[in-house]
């Protein structure tokens, strides 16, 4: 994990400048000089309704039980993120959240959006393009039953301007790298204005660069759609780096519930993040890890 | 210049094989090498083929071929492809009618012509039934492994993002199978002209079979040796025309980028 900041590798020479080590690092892995957005800002959507809650949600699998009477309320506009190991039950979450599976026993509420709209989206592992579309007609998906034609067109030009790929609209998926495809589908999942974004450790296949650079991306994004997002990841240092509020799932139990009051945009390998990621895993792995 | 003199050189040299086994032919041909009675020269093939053009007798016979190879396709295609879809989306359709189709599957098609000759006689039915029933089924299991082989992955994206069920179809599962459709589509083309030369040789009263078995019977080996030819260049013409039916519509396909 990056806790490399917390023994700085060089002291800077003190009377030579006053800049020290940590401010220099500070100033030059801050998301603001590759993505230039105001500082965080009151969430506008700021109500704090529920966007969709758990009451008692269990699965089962035959005789297996993937998720154990779960209890979970997420406030609109919140980022969460859902931490575990694998097959702890942490995609069984989002595939109830998303209506892909039905809960055993349980009730689960997903509120509507201002609008009426009830628009929840996923973005998985895989990109999913469809390989035949080309990249504009593939965000259009995004759009299915909401715009067609010039309308749909015009949205999925400005979203892929959002994330980047304007250039890209007429091309095939075939031809762009794993990133660029993922941010396609990032594109393809914002360009309805979701409510809620749920995502399937989206980040997980991709290099340690480009997975940087996404979640500068997502956070970006976020703040400027308000939606709610819910993270599957099992990468605590991403989990701690983008959302509002780590719940840990182990044994199909929610096992922790830790916000993390920090202020955006957070800087990787910071004191505060590690000191958080070190209470999840040992959360995860018990007191042996910490 | 250089470029294109080398663009020639490399289109062109498929066809330096034939073009030296033709001049070997008229050589040996030529110099009596080859018998007249076993072999026709080149050059006699090319004047039965101006002999044949000229009495109209070609364009008529290679019209007749090409009218009931076509709508033999046609039919036996579109039933294909309907049997090929519905089983693809539907488990009961495809527990239905399967194991049947796939009985049939196996019987070679051309052991049926006595039993066809006895139903239909000579007449175009019987024709247009055979070249339908060798056509039905590589493009029916074409189109069944097609769709059965689309990503459940793209599947599944389709209908989270609520695509009724002709979208998912139209835009997801169809354009998926095409690439499996098309390969079902260039095996049938062969077996199209296969199955309609053998049955026009055995029964029938026009067509380039009868014409090649009317050489026959007169000793016209010019003619039997053009009739051979022009079915070479019938199938490479249904061929070329499926590849690009196929770079049309599989732009998006890696096999096909240029780039």
């Amino acid at each position: 994990m990056s806790v490399i900041a917390l023994n700085p590798k060089s002291e800077a020479p003190v009377n030579a400048t006053r800049e020290t080590a940590e401010a220099r690092a500070l100033r030059e892995t801050s998301p603001g000089q590759w993505f230039p957005y105001a500082a965080p800002q009151p969430r506008a959507r700021d109500t704090r309704e529920n966007a969709f809650s758990f009451r008692g949600i269990s699965r089962k699998f035959g005789d297996k039980t993937v998720l154990d009477n779960i209890d979970l309320d997420v406030p609109a506009g919140q980022f969460i993120a859902v931490i575990g190991k694998s097959g702890c039950g942490k995609s069984t979450l989002l595939r109830l959240l998303t209506g892909l599976d039905k809960p055993t026993s349980g009730t689960l509420t997903v509120n509507k959006g201002t609008a009426g709209e009830n628009r929840t989206r996923i973005m998985f592992q895989e990109p999913r393009l469809l390989p035949w579309a080309k990249i504009a007609k593939n965000v259009e998906v995004g759009l299915t039953g909401i715009a067609k034609g010039a309308e749909a067109r015009e949205k999925s030009l400005a979203i892929l301007n959002e994330v980047g790929l304007a250039d890209r609209a007429e091309e095939w998926p075939s031809v762009l790298s794993g990133g660029q495809r993922q941010r396609v589908a990032l594109a393809r999942a914002l360009v309805a204005h979701p409510y809620i974004l749920a995502l399937d450790e989206p980040l997980g296949a991709l290099d340690a660069l480009t997975r940087i650079e996404m979640q500068q991306l997502l956070e970006r994004i976020w703040l400027q759609q308000t939606f709610t997002a819910v993270l599957v990841t099992h990468d605590v240092a991403e989990a701690v780096a983008l959302a509002d509020r780590v719940i840990v799932i182990d044994h199909g139990r929610i096992a922790l519930d830790l916000d993390i009051p920090l202020e955006r945009p957070r800087r990787h390998g910071s004191p505060e993040l590690a000191r958080l990621e070190g209470q999840i895993l040992d959360t995860l792995f018990g007191e042996k890890a910490g | 210049m250089k470029s294109t003199v080398q663009s020639i050189l490399r289109n062109g040299t498929g066809w330096l094989l034939p073009a030296l086994i033709v001049l070997a032919w008229e050589i040996a041909a030529r110099t009596g090498l080859i018998s007249p009675n076993v072999m026709a020269a080149p050059s006699a093939v090319a004047e039965a083929f101006w002999r044949l053009l000229l009495s109209g007798e070609l364009v008529r016979n290679i019209g007749v071929s090409t009218a009931r190879a076509l709508s033999g396709f046609v039919i036996g295609g579109s039933i294909g492809l309907i049997f090929g879809l519905a089983n693809g989306l539907s488990g009961l359709s495809r527990n239905l009618t399967d194991t049947t189709l796939q009985m049939v599957r196996n019987i070679p098609h051309l052991a049926l012509i006595p039993l066809v000759i006895l139903w239909f006689g000579i007449d175009e039915e019987a024709k247009l039934f055979l070249v339908a029933l060798g056509v039905f089924f590589p493009i029916y299991v074409n189109t069944l492994l097609g769709i059965q082989s689309v990503d459940p992955q793209l599947v599944e994206m389709g209908r989270v993002y609520g695509m009724s069920r002709t979208t998912l179809f139209f835009r997801v599962i169809l354009p998926g199978a095409l690439p499996a459709i098309f390969v079902g589509l260039r095996y049938a083309l062969g077996i199209m002209w296969l199955t309609l030369i053998v049955a026009e040789t055995i029964a029938a009263s026009s067509g380039l079979g009868y014409m090649a078995m009317q050489a026959r019977e007169f000793l016209l080996i010019d003619v039997v040796v053009l009739s051979i030819l022009i079915y070479a260049l019938l199938g490479k013409l249904a061929d070329s025309f499926a590849r690009l039916l196929e770079r049309l519509t599989l732009q998006w396909h890696p096999a096909f980028q240029t780039a």
